[in-house]
């Protein structure tokens, strides 16, 4: 679990005390969203998605999100959900541990902001649908955006309900919309969707699912036309829906969509869903990859989804929920914005740098005539190579060859040091998540387990510890084609 | 008549709360209860029990 420092405390005089402070605090996310810069992309959108680590490939090494569960009530059933269960270990969407008032969810946002300066963005998931239960994603949001001006607003819908509170989502500033569009057949629809809850009845079978997805259509209509930003998610759930996704990312991009995010089904039986119980498996990694890849010149496409709680709480891919339950809220916070200001001050001139030296890199590497290399990375975020090898619970998995470096996906593996020592079980299985990536980049490693892992062929190596990811990959890739090895 | 909500099945979602024309559900305690003095089964006022059509759980809002 990576720390977000808090910069409580903390008097940030200059940008190196804040990367120092930094040093050993950050995200564990991988990158999500956008691979897009501000070079390549119109100025008013960079603007929006620039701090938001779901829609930002970049922005996810540097800032994080918070859900709050207010919205619990849904009006579609999905033969992947189940709301009934909570586990604090489990993180899938719809899970929560605790509901809140809009009040109560404010207090918390203020307090985790207060906490956290990497705050930047509040989304409303659920743990039912946030447009059908608009009345208290409505008054969450006017309370916190009142107290709050500086935090981005989002939320996600299954979009049955969306289409009559668009205007109310534009008005408020919502300026970040997700909806979950999981096909464009209605065949398939039934497959997926039981029953809907619409206009005070409840349909069935395919005509439920065509009146869904009637409605998903006109409000990624709708939203788009008033420049709202919309990510489409898709679950895909192979031998049912996994023919169609080609179709449905050409359509959601034709329609104006920003990104597309196409999320593996989760269907572990024990979680009680529909698909866990009736064996209805998930996607495989490289199930999973194929179909993005075979979308890759369509939306832009989301591959750092962590698929996370209604309640999630930090940078992606870690979760702070825990911390901040409501016994732990404290009754009046002091927050004016000042180290979140600072924070954001300073990410506009690291990001600078970095894309300065990662562009510095690709000039040395552009010249490499040599096949693609994956690379995993441990980090805490910030976008640099700065976790132990041994606290990683997962490695960010990048694609380098003479064109540059791309975030490819993020592979979990559970925590291997427990205790301060390895445990030789999560080491295979480590290896086993690693498999067909040669080289694992880190900021230490212990001798045992670089050998075990030079073992089985994977190179640990952690000499560009702090560097950033980009540059180092490079950096490796351009020296390994140049002069034969690097030694760690 | 009336209906009433299987404690023990209710995830407390709230859907039923606010599709009740009757405003006769609430949340108590862990769940949500319907006041069968309120309850109309909504005889005239829907095709069916809205807090039937709107549950995510089968068997929850029942006949009480």
């Amino acid at each position: 679990m990576a720390d977000i420092i808090s910069l409580g405390g903390l008097q940030i005089a200059s940008r190196d005390e804040l990367g120092k402070a930094m040093e050993g605090g950050g995200c564990a996310a991988s990158s999500c969203g956008s691979k897009a810069g501000p070079a390549d992309m119109d100025p008013a959108v960079w603007a929006k998605v620039k701090d938001h680590p779901c829609y930002s490939e970049e922005a996810h090494h540097y800032f994080a999100r918070m859900h709050v569960a207010v919205a619990p009530a849904c009006n579609i059933q999905c033969n992947y959900c189940n709301r009934k269960y909570d586990c604090a270990n489990e993180s899938r969407p719809g899970v929560v541990s605790e509901r809140l008032t809009p009040e109560q969810a404010a207090r918390k946002v203020l307090a985790v902001a207060a906490e956290v300066p990497q705050l930047s963005v509040l989304g409303i998931a659920g743990p039912g649908d946030a447009a059908y239960d608009w009345r208290k994603t409505r008054a969450t949001f006017d309370l916190v955006q009142k107290q709050l001006p500086d935090i981005k607003l989002c939320l996600s819908s299954n979009g049955l309900a969306m289409p009559d509170h668009v205007d109310e989502i534009v008005a408020m500033n919502i300026d970040h919309v997700t909806l979950t569009i999981n096909t464009l057949d209605p065949e398939v629809g039934a497959k997926i969707y039981p029953w809907i809850f619409f206009r005070g009845k409840r349909h069935e079978g395919v005509e439920a699912a065509t009146i869904l997805l009637q409605r998903q259509m006109e409000s990624l209509d709708m939203l788009v036309a008033r420049g709202v930003l919309v990510k489409v998610n898709s679950v895909l759930i192979p031998g049912i829906n996994d023919e169609g996704m080609l179709e449905l990312n050409k359509v959601v991009k034709a329609k104006g969509a920003f990104l597309h995010n196409i999320m593996p089904l989760i269907s572990d039986p024990a979680h009680g869903t529909h698909f866990g119980l009736t064996g209805q498996r998930g996607p495989s990694a490289a199930e999973l990859k194929a179909v993005q890849d075979a979308c890759g010149d369509g939306a832009n496409l989301m591959r750092h989804c962590r698929q996370c709680r209604a309640d999630a709480v930090g940078m992606l891919g870690e979760d702070r929920g825990q911390e901040f339950t409501l016994d732990k809220l404290p009754e009046v916070v002091g927050d004016d914005g000042g180290k979140r200001a600072a924070y954001r001050d300073w990410v506009t001139r690291e990001r600078e740098d970095r894309r300065a030296a990662a562009d510095a890199a690709q000039a040395e590497a552009a010249d490499v005539a040599a096949p693609p290399m994956l690379v995993a990375v441990c980090t805490k975020g910030g976008g640099r190579i700065n976790q132990h090898f041994g606290h990683a619970t997962e490695f960010q998995i990048y694609e380098v060859d003479a064109s540059g470096v791309r975030f490819v996906t993020h592979r979990r593996a559970d925590n291997y040091c427990v205790g301060g020592h390895g445990e030789g079980e999560t080491l295979s299985e480590i290896i086993r998540t690693l498999e067909g990536v040669p080289v694992v980049l880190c900021a230490r490693v212990g001798d045992g387990p670089r050998a075990k892992m030079a073992a089985a062929g994977i190179e640990v190596i952690d000499a560009c510890a702090q560097d950033y990811i980009e540059t180092a990959i490079l950096d490796l890739y351009a020296a390994r084609h140049r002069k034969g090895a690097l030694t760690a | 008549m009336a209906y009433k909500i299987v404690k023990s099945q209710c995830t407390a979602c709230g859907a039923c709360e606010f599709e009740c024309p009757n405003a006769a559900i609430k949340f108590k305690g862990e769940a949500y209860i319907i006041d069968p003095d309120k309850c109309t089964e909504c005889a005239g006022q829907a095709d069916s029990p809205q807090c039937v059509s709107v549950c995510p759980v089968p068997k929850t809002c029942v006949p009480a």
